[in-house]
């Protein structure tokens, strides 16, 4: 993180334009003042942005971070509580609305100020807007595995804290006894010689009248109460009893319901349309044309589908209908020749003279990796319901972005951001899909037409056909050990470098290496897929090592590990690994060990897979994993996140595919982009190391390991390598 | 035409061939059921029939007309939850939670078929629910703990190892 320090966030939140974030006092005249009616009660006082005390010494904190099935929220307010030594049960917390004010500061400083550029994913999802130094940001996002490590790191424990030494100043005044004979615990102030005791309540009010502390002391590890501790989520159980409000759950008063279809091929739009069998259907009020697609109003999910099935729509004729998903790799991979030949590509990381070894080499390995487009398949289909009355509009929507929802739904409708209301909901699923705002943006359209509040939902084949995909990638190797089986030389060029930039590089001392892109976009809607560009390359750059290391006959866990030797923390996993798995022991013909370790968004995780191939029946038996996110805030969650990367992973190796036909996507539903079942689910054995790094990510880096290890695995089994994802391309049964 | 939802008699005014998870979400307002693929692909939408788990997206709700259909909505009973969903929350087996109402509702049946499953039993009975955030060891490892079986059986090694 650089430069990013504790002390630096909260001056950089106080002199940024006056950005209040973080352990900033409510005070008249103060520009946070318009956030009272959102989070201030009768009898309350907001203490700072993230937290507030009501009179019943109750402590809500607002979380500027939806849920979408991560468990943060709980986990952010575990972590202000214990800083500002609350009372846990007395605890609650609620979403931050979507106001400006609730920019997701913490993160964009991280990128802004942390010597990190912006990355695509997160620029993606603004609209009309430039993210600059100093400039409010629409950025109220839930992704890059962010909202523990920056938001809960810089956020919350910095609020906690310096909401604590607010009460604590205006306790000392109050009692006239210095704050040095004070102390807090369970929501009360104590007088050291327990003379005097009093809840933060009492003293809630004169506290918002003090300037926040620059740097308020947070606590060392050893004074933790609630951080790294299981503490059971509270979103739980309201889904167990199907009381949980998704956002396709909503029902408002008025509302129709509507489903739609895009056109199917990218690009194309709405020729023309005869809707007259479908108006003479039961429930069906009324037909809709969005310039790219055509929606069925009705009085039910059931009646709008029969609605739009009745539509007779014509499309326009697009030049990417004669686009396909082989012609899709073949320009990838022509693009990589041509870069190759001309030497003039910036290389991302240049390291020694790979050219000269390379040219000096015999046995060079020169392989091309290929990695699919995915679709995120949420569980939930995309779903918005939308009221638009003259200039205002009502959204009610489960978002990873509800700030940016809220713009561009403004923008779409020409209507000033703040005549937007966004209530958000509970996620069922999110993975990065629910970073944009397609669907919402649809809604407030088709209730602005329809005149009425609208709940537009999604079938299935429009969630799979119109997703932004993980993008698809070819990428090339060339590659070379010497004698003794040590490698020599890495070079690496693949397409369409993406975010983040650090995706492709290799943790291994390797003297010669060269790692660069070329572009070759597509017209293909793509964005953020559970750990983004780090599961594609994780699974080239793993395979790679992999095959040196079979190149050299070295075996492939010693061969990583000899690499590492600079990397301790790596070096920790492995070691663990190698006893987790029992990967000295021998193992049956037709089974085998596959070893893959990856680092993104500040963790650093290793799998071991153990797989048989049985006359072409492919199946994961076991996994393996150790992860260091520097420390688990909440153990019990960080094990979830990494048993739920390595499903989600797994799916997408052994069959996830999206295929490109004709300019539009072939598959449709879960019979043809299939999920791991409960019946393949392999035993998953997870340890967590807390070494004390600055606290990494949990939702996305236990994705990256898991194609590379199960195909390192089979090449142990059945000697074949893998090259192109997904595993059941090879023929393997997968199923 | 009526229905028995949750032991509650409901007149049916859709269209007979209305999917019953249709009347159930869009007429009577039970969200609990959830839409996940429309062809009985995943089990979002699972229900009982009659105390068999149905994929409610696909059974028109005239099929249910006699029937006794219980919803994620009707399985505590007098305010105390089914030993099923006190396992998921044991074990704390939600991550965003949207398939759950199924997963408990196909779990709930294989456990008052069989009260004593084996993890291949509970492959086969479980194997109709997608669960996208992957939370399948949690799943596994609640049914036992709703069933009285030793969690850490060796069985896996058997079914899964």
């Amino acid at each position: 993180m650089g430069k990013w320090t504790r002390r630096g966030f909260i001056t950089a939140g106080v002199i940024g334009g006056g950005a209040l974030v973080v352990g900033v006092a409510l005070r008249p005249g103060n520009r946070n003042d318009k956030l009272r009616p959102y989070v201030e009660g009768p009898d309350e006082v907001l203490v700072n942005t993230w937290l507030k005390i009501d009179s019943a010494n109750r402590v809500t904190v607002i979380v500027p971070h939806s849920e979408m099935g991560q468990g943060a929220q709980t986990v952010l307010a575990q972590m202000l509580a214990d800083e500002l030594d609350a009372k846990w049960e007395d605890v609650s917390f609620i979403e931050a609305p979507a106001q400006d004010e609730y920019a997701n500061y913490a993160i964009g400083y991280g990128y802004l100020f942390g010597g990190m550029q912006v990355p695509n994913v997160l620029v993606g999802t603004l609209t009309g807007l430039t993210l600059q130094a100093g400039k409010a940001m629409n950025l109220q996002i839930t992704g890059g595995s962010m909202s523990i490590r920056t938001t809960g790191e810089y956020g919350m424990r910095v609020a906690g804290a310096a909401a604590r030494e607010m009460l604590l100043e205006a306790a000392s005044e109050a009692w006239n006894v210095p704050v040095e004979q004070l102390r807090t615990d369970q929501g009360q102030i104590f007088k050291s010689d327990g003379s005097i005791a009093a809840p933060y309540s009492d003293f809630a009010a004169a506290a918002g009248e003090k300037t926040p502390p620059y740097t308020p002391k947070l606590k060392d590890v050893s004074q933790y109460r609630l951080m790294g501790k299981n503490i059971p989520r509270r979103d739980l159980p309201a889904k167990v009893d199907g009381s949980a409000m998704f956002g396709i759950d909503v029902s408002v008063p008025g509302m129709k319901v509507a489903t739609i279809k895009a056109a199917p091929v990218f690009g194309s739009s709405v020729d023309s349309f005869d809707a007259s069998s479908a108006l003479t259907l039961i429930g069906v009020e009324q037909v809709v044309s969005l310039d790219d697609a055509v929606a069925v109003v009705a009085d039910s999910y059931w009646n709008a589908k029969k609605g739009l099935d009745a539509v007779d729509i014509r499309w326009t004729q697009h030049e990417n209908s004669g686009l396909n998903q082989s012609a899709i790799f073949e320009q990838f991979e022509s693009a990589i020749d041509q870069a190759l030949g001309s030497d003039d590509v910036e290389p991302e990381v240049d390291v020694g003279n790979v050219k000269a070894a390379l040219a000096r080499a015999s046995g060079v390995i020169d392989v091309t990796y290929r990695a699919p487009y995915l679709a995120h398949a949420c569980m939930e289909p995309m779903n918005a319901t939308a009221s638009v009355v003259g200039d205002t509009c009502e959204i009610w929507v489960g978002s990873q972005n509800p700030l940016g929802a809220k713009h561009a739904v403004a923008e779409a409708l020409g209507i000033p951001p703040e005549n937007v209301i966004i209530h958000n909901y509970l996620m069922g699923g999110g993975f990065g899909r629910r970073s944009f705002y397609d669907t919402i943006v649809q809604a407030a359209k088709i209730s602005k037409q329809a005149g009425s509040p609208v709940k537009l939902v999604w079938s299935r084949e429009e969630d799979m056909q119109h997703d932004f995909y993980r993008p698809a990638f070819s990428s090339r190797f060339q590659a070379q050990v010497d004698s003794r089986g040590q490698p020599v030389a890495w070079r690496n060029l693949f397409v369409n470098k993406g975010e983040p930039h650090e995706a492709p590089h290799i943790p291994y001392a390797i003297p010669n290496v060269w790692i660069g892109s070329v572009d070759k976009q597509m017209p293909i809607p793509t964005g953020p897929w559970r750990s983004v560009d780090h599961s594609q390359h994780a699974f080239f750059t793993e395979s790679m090592i992999d095959e040196l290391a079979h190149a050299g006959g070295r075996d492939p866990l010693q061969f990583r590990r000899d690499l590492l030797q600079d990397k301790p923390r790596h070096l920790a996993i492995i070691d663990r690994l190698e006893e987790m798995s029992n990967w000295q022991q021998a193992l049956p013909e037709g089974r085998g060990r596959g070893i893959a370790i990856h680092e993104c968004f500040g963790a650093i995780v290793g799998q071991v897979a153990e797989v048989s191939v049985q006359e072409g029946k492919l199946r994961v038996h076991r996994v393996a994993c150790v992860a260091d996110p520097g420390f688990a805030m909440s153990p019990d969650g960080y094990l979830a996140q990494m048993e739920s990367g390595i499903l989600y992973g797994m799916s997408a190796a052994l069959s996830g595919s999206i295929d490109i036909e004709g300019g539009a996507v072939k598959q449709s539903n879960f019979h043809d982009y299939l999920s791991v079942r409960m019946d393949a689910s392999p035993v998953i054995a997870v340890e967590i190391f807390n070494s004390g790094a600055p606290t990494g990510g949990a939702g996305e880096p236990g994705t990256p390991p898991i194609a590379p290890a199960v195909t390192n695995a089979i090449y142990a089994a059945v000697g074949l390598r893998v090259r192109e994802l997904p595993i059941s391309k090879q023929g393997f049964d997968v199923a | 035409m009526q229905v028995t939802i949750n032991g509650q008699q409901h007149m049916v005014d859709v269209a007979p061939d209305t999917p019953l998870l249709w009347f159930i979400r869009d007429t009577l307002g039970l969200t609990g059921t959830k839409y996940g693929c429309g062809m009985a692909q995943c089990g979002a939408c699972t229900v009982h029939l009659n105390g068999a788990p149905i994929r409610s997206c696909v059974t028109p709700v005239a099929a249910a007309e006699g029937a006794q259909v219980t919803t994620i909505e009707g399985l505590a009973q007098e305010g105390q939850l089914h030993p099923v969903q006190q396992a998921w929350l044991d074990l704390q087996v939600p991550q965003c939670g949207y398939c759950q109402s199924g997963q408990i509702l196909s779990a709930v049946a294989l456990l008052e078929t069989n009260p004593n499953p084996s993890d291949e039993d509970i492959n086969v009975a479980m194997s109709g629910n997608i669960c996208r955030c992957g939370m399948y060891t949690r799943i596994r490892a609640a049914i036992k703990q709703a069933a009285g079986v030793q969690v850490f059986d060796p069985a896996v090694e058997v079914a899964n190892g």
